[in-house]
């Protein structure tokens, strides 16, 4: 057993507990709170793969950007356990559903991992920057470039949209 | 169970991050002292004197009055939170340090060891996500304090801080252009060998300088705690060591982001006009001498930090919201293109 064994083992009931209590809190902004711990540890598993890149962009998009938009809405329209609509029965019903199609998709990616090769820890470069950059700009320029002009229009939408009343 | 962990590298880590840890807050203690003394000079006074000779144990004295003050926690507040916001304000403050190149290597018990906590290839996007981190202590325990006047103070910072990240984020994209490298340990050892990258990113380092402030909660960007608008801003409901640490920590993040500015801008731990490489042979000496330069280095832009405080007065909010996104976004859209072609045009 060495430090990376260790390290994954902490991380993963960090994140699963965590991720339990997300669920399990009564106010908004506790929730929210659990959430960037579940990212947090998130990014500690991407490190652990050596993704550095992707670890500290988890953190700057999902915890620095994401999560603080949540917080603001939650904060300004200072929503509580009191103030929580009840839940109706068709409601119910369809997060059933759709966590249960999730949860199937999820097994099955489960099922057919090849579980004789463990995940490599601390090796390979794949996740590093500079390899990251050539991967992209040299073998997916073009779906690069696509989903930038999305993003583009999605935030001209989101101006469009902020302008009209 | 057999464990095998470097255990030499786990302590020489330890000690390296409590010694940076207890330096960040000695000086930022240090700061809040030298902030009363740059004030009165400015302002024709004298200062705190009564501690200490010259008032050097002032900030003793602060520290325990805070220390001894009775505690008091709203009654509809939620008290978690409460509790946790001014810990997480210090904790991000102190979070950045781990990637600044605070020295060389210096040579101890027979290994070589780097004053740099963690030399990751990524550190340039650790301290923009530990910046972007930096709103949660002030927004959650403004929320926490359940009062009107915190709340405004949370929001408000909340926005100055996401308005001016992105502007910051522009220019550190075009230093990246031209040093062609994250790391922040590289980036000391190119400016050691060349020119320092202000000479390069002129605009680039105005930009992140007022960003820098606008980060911190500095005057003229103090709204959050705007005291003739709001009470006291976020931390209206805060006392004791709890409102120590929303104080301190805004020192602290005064001192890294100026040590942040000295390695990124200023050659980190380099010498100006004098050659490293030549005086190899000096081991140790060297590298304090590297440790003395950064300090210089980052005291001046302490002080700098201060001259603007009582200098300037603070913006109106909707100045603020106009300068950062009207006038630094643009201007470090147009920094980056104009590096961008200066990059294609001189590396043909």
């Amino acid at each position: 057993m060495n430090l990376s064994t260790l390290l994954f083992i902490l991380l993963s009931v960090v994140a699963v507990g965590s991720a339990i209590m997300m669920l399990l809190s009564k106010k908004p902004v506790n929730s929210i709170l659990w959430l960037i711990v579940v990212f947090f540890s998130i990014s500690g598993h991407y490190v652990l793969l050596n993704a550095q890149f992707l670890a500290v962009v988890n953190i700057i998009v999902y915890a620095g950007a994401i999560m603080v938009l949540f917080l603001f809405v939650v904060m300004l329209m200072n929503l509580n356990a009191e103030t929580e609509p009840a839940k109706n029965y068709r409601l119910h019903l369809i997060g059933i559903i759709s966590g249960g199609s999730l949860l199937l998709v999820l097994l099955s990616a489960v099922m057919t991992t090849n579980l004789q090769q463990p995940v490599m820890l601390k090796i390979g470069d794949a996740g590093l920057i500079n390899k990251l950059g050539k991967t992209l700009f040299e073998n997916y320029v073009l779906p690069f470039e696509i989903s930038s002009v999305l993003f583009l229009s999605a935030m001209i939408g989101a101006v469009i949209i902020g302008k009209r009343d | 169970m057999f464990l095998t962990i470097d255990l030499a590298l786990i302590i020489e880590k330890l000690v390296l991050i409590i010694v940076v840890v207890m330096a960040s807050l000695v000086i930022a203690m240090y700061t809040t002292f030298a902030e009363r003394k740059v004030a009165a000079i400015l302002q024709d006074r004298r200062g705190p004197n009564r501690a200490g000779p010259f008032g050097i144990l002032q900030p003793l004295a602060d520290g325990l009055k805070l220390f001894f003050k009775e505690e008091i926690i709203p009654a509809f507040s939620s008290k978690a939170l409460f509790v946790l916001g001014p810990g997480l304000a210090m904790l991000t403050a102190i979070m950045t340090s781990a990637v600044i190149p605070w020295g060389d290597k210096v040579h101890f018990f027979g290994r070589d060891i780097s004053l740099q906590i963690a030399d990751i290839n990524i550190g340039i996007l650790y301290i923009f996500g530990v910046v972007s981190l930096g709103v949660y202590g002030i927004m959650i325990g403004a929320w926490a304090s359940n009062n009107k006047f915190s709340l405004i103070g949370g929001l408000r910072a909340a926005s100055q801080i996401i308005s001016y990240e992105l502007a910051m984020g522009i220019s550190l994209i075009a230093l990246l252009m031209v040093t062609g490298t994250l790391s922040l340990k590289e980036m000391v050892e190119q400016q050691q060998h060349g020119y320092w990258n202000i000479v390069k990113q002129p605009l680039g380092f105005l930009i992140f300088i007022i960003c820098a402030f606008a980060e911190c909660n500095r005057t003229p960007f103090d709204l959050p705690e705007a005291e003739n608008e709001l009470i006291g801003g976020y931390h209206t409901e805060y006392s004791s060591m709890k409102l120590g640490f929303y104080l301190f920590s805004e020192y602290i993040n005064m001192f890294i982001s100026s040590a942040v500015m000295a390695t990124l801008f200023f050659g980190g731990y380099d010498v100006p006009f004098f050659n490293e490489a030549a005086h190899a042979d000096w081991g140790n000496w060297l590298a304090l001498i590297g440790i003395v330069a950064l300090m210089a280095k980052v005291i001046f832009f302490i002080f700098l930090f201060m001259w603007v405080r009582w200098t300037i007065p603070r913006f109106r909010y909707d100045q603020l919201m106009h300068l950062g996104w009207r006038i630094l976004i643009p201007l470090a859209l147009f920094n980056m293109l104009a590096t961008g072609g200066a990059i294609l045009f001189f590396n043909k």
